[in-house]
């Protein structure tokens, strides 16, 4: 009796993921290929569009830099919605998706820092300013190394996944306090340089672009993020097969 | 409650608590700046409030991941989860000891340093405040990374690198509060008034958070 | 009153330890729990004492205080750990819990130096919990359940690292609070020297 309602419940647990596996191997290829196509009308876009006729040809690199921090912040919000979904709901697949979005976010965040810094060093003559924006992106990457580091300290995923889940929630609390307080510290210290891109300021020549640019970008996270699940999931069967075969080897030794 | 307040208490005076190491790294922290910046007392008195505040936050830091470890490596940890009484109340009772017998006294030791520092009593006294109003928001914070961290073998340095970023706000805070003391054209009031605020904020959102990851550590 | 137990299940990680575990207390009732080392006998009483979430199942108290929202509220949890400060005194120890935990409804524990006795340990209890040897830091541990009342005892391995004498007086405290209409539930290696028990064999789960 105890061995089928076992057998039952495993295979309850297992459909989930299962299904979120065929849907991924589905959904990857087109995913992909639609990530390519808006990475490449992008690049085309971006190199063909005419520079800014102050900043000149370094403009390019908001094609890049802009999208990069904005799925910096969206990245944040998929891993927010996720511990959520692991605390509230205790979804099987949320804390797969948190463990796999970190360290996405923690590049687009990087590479968002490193891009904002080459366009830095010519518009502002410095390779790093404490501004606002910067400072609180800078937070941002440290919280994600901190919850990756977390991630990989602990080695039962479920106990890891809520702990860690409490942390991105706090987190999320506390990245509206870091933008308005450094905003505030601010004015009181230097003057402001804060990028501003309004969408309707900004000049339609940019804008195209930087839409495509913007779509490519989500595009490349989701397919990353898809992709990172799968492994995720990979991984843990493997680590439970790997705990099985020790079992086994352990009744057979008994056998013997 | 209060018997857990006390007993958290006389733990972290007796030996091998946390109070005079708190303070000890306090002082030594702040004793380190001159010789790292030069003995210029204009420059001193300048840096000084942010000196004592990251040197307050840097010690206030310092005993925290103990706060649950401790008791969970003695078991404690187990009774205290199984109470009537919330889990939510315990933890801010903790929390309040633990800040009172580490960060109240940073405050209490804060004046002496100011004067090493060069600074006006106005500054120190600006400091002080804000010090007092502040430091109780880093051990609530802290709470929720201590609880975090609390099945991790070897959580202390883990503890601080989660906590940090999160306690950013209240130095940004708590040092422009104390400039805008100093410097006559900006008002003390409203940064004073925000850092009050964290302080409250992170009360109830720390004790709630490290409630929730205690629960769900439980092995 | 009454502890009913239906269907309990609890794994660790990914790694089942017991599946489908129902039995039923009364007052006076006591349930000893055997099976060799990993059979999951902890983890059954970390259940039972609410700080591991079951699997499945369902733990529940009838015709005990309405104000209750978990069996756990009404349970004394002894584990391998004393939870107990060295630091402190053991006055100031078994006080904390006492005045932390209070008492359940329907029952008041003894002072401090009356549960020392009744552990055999009077006129120790101004030293340090440190100074004490591992057995005497054990009967105090026994004597924090004295202190303050709880209805229902979960032990684990009550009686590690005690002598026979020990055994025996360990054994009439828990007789005492059977008498008194006390349920017990304990997990250990060896018998308890208890009248009439209930017992559950943990055999392990194996896949």
């Amino acid at each position: 009796m105890s061995e089928n309602s076992l057998a039952i419940r495993k295979f309850s647990d297992l459909a989930n993921p299962t299904r979120f596996l065929a849907l991924a191997d589905r959904v990857l290829p087109w995913f992909a290929a639609c990530t390519v196509l808006f990475f490449a009308a992008g690049v085309w876009l971006s190199f063909t569009t005419e520079g800014d006729y102050q900043q000149g040809e370094t403009v390019r690199i908001m094609y890049v830099h802009v999208p990069a921090a904005w799925l910096s912040m969206m990245c944040y919000t998929v891993m927010a919605i996720s511990a959520l979904g692991t605390l509230v709901w205790r979804h099987p697949l949320a804390d797969v998706s948190a463990k796999a979005a970190a360290p996405i976010g923690a590049c687009f965040t990087f590479l968002a820092l490193v891009t904002g810094s080459l366009w830095g060093k010519p518009m502002w003559g410095a390779w790093w300013v404490w501004d606002a924006r910067l400072t609180s992106v800078f937070v941002l990457f440290l919280m994600y190394l901190g919850l990756i580091a977390l991630n990989r300290a602990m080695d039962d995923p479920a106990r890891s996944a809520r702990v860690s889940a409490v942390l991105v929630l706090v987190g999320f609390v506390n990245i509206p306090i870091i933008k308005f307080s450094v905003e505030w510290w601010n004015t009181l210290h230097q003057p402001a340089s804060v990028l501003r891109l309004d969408g309707p300021t900004i000049d339609p020549e940019f804008l195209w672009p930087l839409l495509t640019m913007a779509v490519a970008f989500t595009l490349l996270f989701f397919t990353l993020h898809i992709a990172a699940m799968r492994n995720e999931i990979w991984r843990r069967r493997v680590t439970s097969l790997r705990r099985q075969a020790v079992r086994n080897a352990g009744r057979e030794a008994q056998a013997l | 409650m209060i018997a857990l307040f006390f007993r958290d208490l006389k733990l972290s005076v007796r030996a091998g608590g946390g109070t005079m190491i708190g303070v000890l790294f306090f002082m030594t922290v702040v004793a380190v700046v001159p010789f790292g910046v030069g003995p210029d007392l204009n420059l001193l008195s300048r840096i000084g409030p942010a000196m004592l505040w990251i040197g307050a936050l840097l010690a206030s830091l310092l005993g925290l991941d103990r706060l649950f470890q401790a008791e969970r490596e003695d078991g404690s940890l187990d009774l205290l989860l199984m109470q009537e009484t919330p889990l939510l109340m315990t933890v801010f009772v903790k929390c309040a000891a633990h800040w009172a017998a580490t960060g109240l006294p940073l405050v209490i030791a804060s004046p002496l340093l100011g004067l090493f520092m060069n600074m006006n009593e106005l500054a120190i006294g600006a400091t002080m405040l804000t010090l007092l109003a502040g430091t109780p928001a880093i051990t609530f914070i802290g709470a929720v990374g201590a609880a975090v961290a609390v099945a991790l073998p070897r959580g202390g340095l883990l503890v601080s690198i989660l906590v940090l970023p999160l306690a950013i706000p209240v130095l940004i805070f708590g040092v422009s509060a104390v400039y805008a003391a100093i410097e006559d054209p900006a008002p003390f009031l409203p940064p004073f008034m925000i850092l009050m605020a964290i302080t409250l904020f992170f009360a109830v959102i720390g004790p709630v958070a490290a409630a929730a990851a205690l629960r769900h550590s439980a092995d | 009153m009454r502890l009913l137990a239906e269907g309990l299940s609890a794994r660790r990680g990914e790694d089942l330890i017991f599946n489908d575990i129902s039995f039923a207390l009364g007052e006076g009732d006591a349930l000893v729990v055997t099976g060799p080392n990993g059979s999951g006998k902890s983890t059954l009483l970390r259940v039972l004492a609410g700080l591991l979430r079951a699997e499945s199942g369902r733990l529940r108290i009838e015709g005990g205080p309405a104000e209750i929202a978990h069996p756990y509220e009404l349970s004394h949890y002894l584990g391998h750990r004393n939870a107990m400060k060295q630091e402190l005194t053991v006055r100031e120890n078994l006080s904390f819990w006492q005045h932390f935990m209070g008492d359940s409804p329907g029952g008041s524990g003894i002072d401090v130096a009356a549960a020392a006795e009744a552990v055999g340990l009077a006129g120790i209890t101004h030293l340090p919990f440190g100074y004490l040897s591992a057995g005497q830091q054990r009967r105090m541990a026994m004597a924090k359940l004295l202190v303050a009342y709880r209805p229902i005892w979960l032990l684990d391995e009550p009686t590690a690292a005690l002598d026979a004498g020990a055994d025996r007086l360990f054994a009439a405290l828990v007789t005492a609070h059977l008498e008194r209409g006390g349920i017990i539930i304990a997990a250990t290696h060896q018998p308890l020297g208890l009248g009439s028990t209930q017992s559950l064999q943990m055999k392990g789960f194996t896949h």
